[in-house]
């Protein structure tokens, strides 16, 4: 080759290498991950076994580890997080898009990002001090006289629990939800909106019928990415969800997440099957984020990526 | 049929209403986190909290000092540990990535992206702080490293990825081998947005609590050495709101101020440079 004249440049390959290196580090940090997780729940898988996951009593000092509470509260949070946050983030997103004038949406947008900006621990001081007083004294006493009937508003009124959780996580995916959407979203092209209008359609008969359709599966995709966030989200929850671990059907009621309990423990975890049963929470929490990510991504871009057809 | 239409009209104006209200919704817990910080926290800053060490409960007064000069530190480390991998591995995914190999560094970065930073705690304790036996500001800075190396990468590489290919092929066409064509010419014409991409990256792993509960931990002390427990301000925050002490609660919200000020000044100062140069152009 280099007789023909195609000259290899050492700083070229030098460079070329450096790069590549740091490239693979990416890659063997995120298998790092998992493998140094793995190892440090071993000694708790050996332990506890299945039980650990269907088993509800967690006494570490009778060595007895059963994480059903903490996944119990994680789902339940995250849930009420999607149930409340998705029909605002995808308002947000189609107000964004489709509907605000344009110099209204950069700014828009902005605030949007920022409440992503906001540490966590800020929004738990403000949990705890603003959010869950209020909860307390108008929130829950309403709900428990309006909808009382349903065992999901029964109990007393504490302010801090599974409804206080929900809602500072509902806060804190709504910028992911909304800002993943608003791409797919403008991802749509225009060729689709525009003949939809021309047919007579009202925007929310386009919105409806024509684009909502060939989007769907990116917002999937963003309510995914959501989920994962308000799965693994840790220190705002931690402070409002009441840290108890009981299972109960009322979202009044205390309850405790998966990454509450590793941040409230793990500093204090003695012996190895305590620290393991942390570090097999984790591996969960990990594996299940990671599983939830490569699905979210897999639909999102298949919306960038549509048939060559629809293209305007 | 007119019937019909203006019953359309109406269904579509009240969807629209309905998105006006959703985005306001979604504004409101921004303004009254905002307005709390601020009527709260602005009666705590005074000399002393920027000066001082903290002091034990019951006694009044004292600062933080201590842990905003924790924060700088860890990151300061995060940066040094996290930047030059982080637009190294960008550079290669942009300029050299046409294989099944970057696909891999692409998707793990994103996937990365997506882990809880609770996590990245537990693996940087694994890793760090249960060989070294001893939680250190060290430890504090590589799982705020860890934190912002997929997104600093990602933007780098997205950000090469606009620089023109006619710049590179000038370059290239000088005579100029390709290490340095990517240096002074490619990376140069990206660096403004990069950085921006670099300052956002800061502003979100500066109020990280989670990963520093056991890496950097805690301390009541000045910090007098990288390997030993860091204080930080969103740890500082957490374990005085956490508290039952009044006192201590008035300097939890002092700090979420300044926290906050840092965070929104970066987040601002990042907009302001990305417009400017979208206006210069």
């Amino acid at each position: 080759m280099a007789l023909l004249g195609a000259e290899v440049n050492a700083g070229d390959v030098l460079f070329r290498g450096v790069a590549a290196l740091f490239a693979i580090t990416i890659v063997l940090v995120l298998g790092a991950m998992a493998i140094q997780m793995w190892v440090a729940a071993r000694p708790s898988i050996a332990h506890s076994g299945w039980r650990f996951i269907v088993g509800r009593d967690w006494d570490p000092v009778r060595d007895s580890f059963g994480a059903l509470p903490f996944i119990y509260g994680t789902l339940v949070s995250s849930l009420l997080a999607l149930g409340i946050a998705v029909p605002i983030s995808l308002g947000v997103a189609v107000f964004l898009t489709e509907l605000a004038p344009p110099w209204l949406r950069s700014p828009v947008s902005f605030l949007v990002e920022l409440l992503a900006a906001v540490p966590s621990v800020i929004y738990g001081l403000w949990g705890i001090f603003a959010l869950a007083p209020f909860l307390r004294n108008h929130l829950e006493p309403f709900l428990g006289k309006t909808l009382g009937f349903l065992p999901l508003f029964q109990g007393p009124h504490q302010g801090f629990g599974m409804l206080a959780g929900g809602i500072i996580l509902a806060i804190m995916i709504t910028p992911t939800i909304s800002s993943v959407s608003r791409e797919v979203l403008r991802a749509v092209p225009d060729s689709l909106r525009e003949g939809a209008l021309a047919l007579g359609s009202t925007r929310w008969e386009a919105l409806r019928h024509t684009i909502l359709p060939y989007a769907r599966s990116g917002i999937v995709g963003a309510i995914i990415l959501g989920l994962g966030r308000a799965l693994g989200e840790t220190m705002a929850i931690t402070m409002v969800i009441g840290n108890r671990t009981d299972i109960s059907v009322s979202l009044f009621a205390p309850g405790y997440t998966m990454a509450s309990v590793i941040a409230n423990e793990f500093t204090e975890a003695t012996g190895d099957v305590y620290l393991g049963a942390l570090a097999e929470i984790g591996l969960l929490l990990f594996a299940v984020t990671l599983i939830l990510n490569v699905v979210a991504r897999l639909l999102v871009w298949r919306v960038g990526r549509a048939p060559e057809g629809a293209r305007g | 049929m007119k019937e019909r239409y203006s019953q359309r009209k109406l269904v579509d104006a009240a969807v629209r209403g309905l998105c006006l209200l959703a985005t306001g919704a979604a504004l409101i817990p921004l303004g009254l986190v905002l307005y709390y910080v601020t009527s709260r926290g602005i009666g705590g800053l005074d000399w002393a909290f920027f000066t001082e060490l903290p002091k034990p409960v019951g006694e009044a007064g004292g600062g933080m000092a201590n842990a905003l000069l924790g924060t700088l530190e860890l990151v300061g480390l995060a940066c040094l540990f996290g930047i030059p991998p982080g637009v190294l591995a960008g550079v290669y995914l942009a300029e050299f990535g046409q294989h099944r190999f970057a696909k891999l560094v692409r998707f793990s970065a994103d996937v990365m992206s997506g882990v809880p930073s609770i996590t990245i705690g537990i693996f940087v304790y694994t890793l760090i702080v249960l060989r070294t036996k001893s939680f250190s500001a060290y430890a504090g800075g590589v799982a705020l490293a860890v934190l912002m190396l997929p997104t600093v990468t990602r933007t780098t590489e997205e950000l090469l990825r606009l620089v023109p290919e006619s710049l590179r092929e000038a370059a290239l066409g000088l005579g100029v081998p390709k290490w340095r064509a990517t240096l002074s010419v490619v990376l140069r014409t990206a660096a403004p947005g990069i950085a921006t991409g670099i300052m956002l990256a800061i502003a979100r792993v500066a109020g990280e609590t989670a990963p520093l509960l056991f890496t950097a931990f805690n301390n009541a002390f000045w910090p007098t050495g990288l390997a030993q427990p860091t204080a930080s301000l969103p740890v500082q925050i957490y374990t005085y709101a956490v508290s039952p002490y009044d006192d201590w609660h008035q300097k939890a919200w002092a700090a979420a101020l300044v926290l906050i000020g840092m965070v929104l000044i970066l987040n601002v100062a990042a907009r302001v440079l990305v417009r400017h140069r979208v206006r210069s152009r």
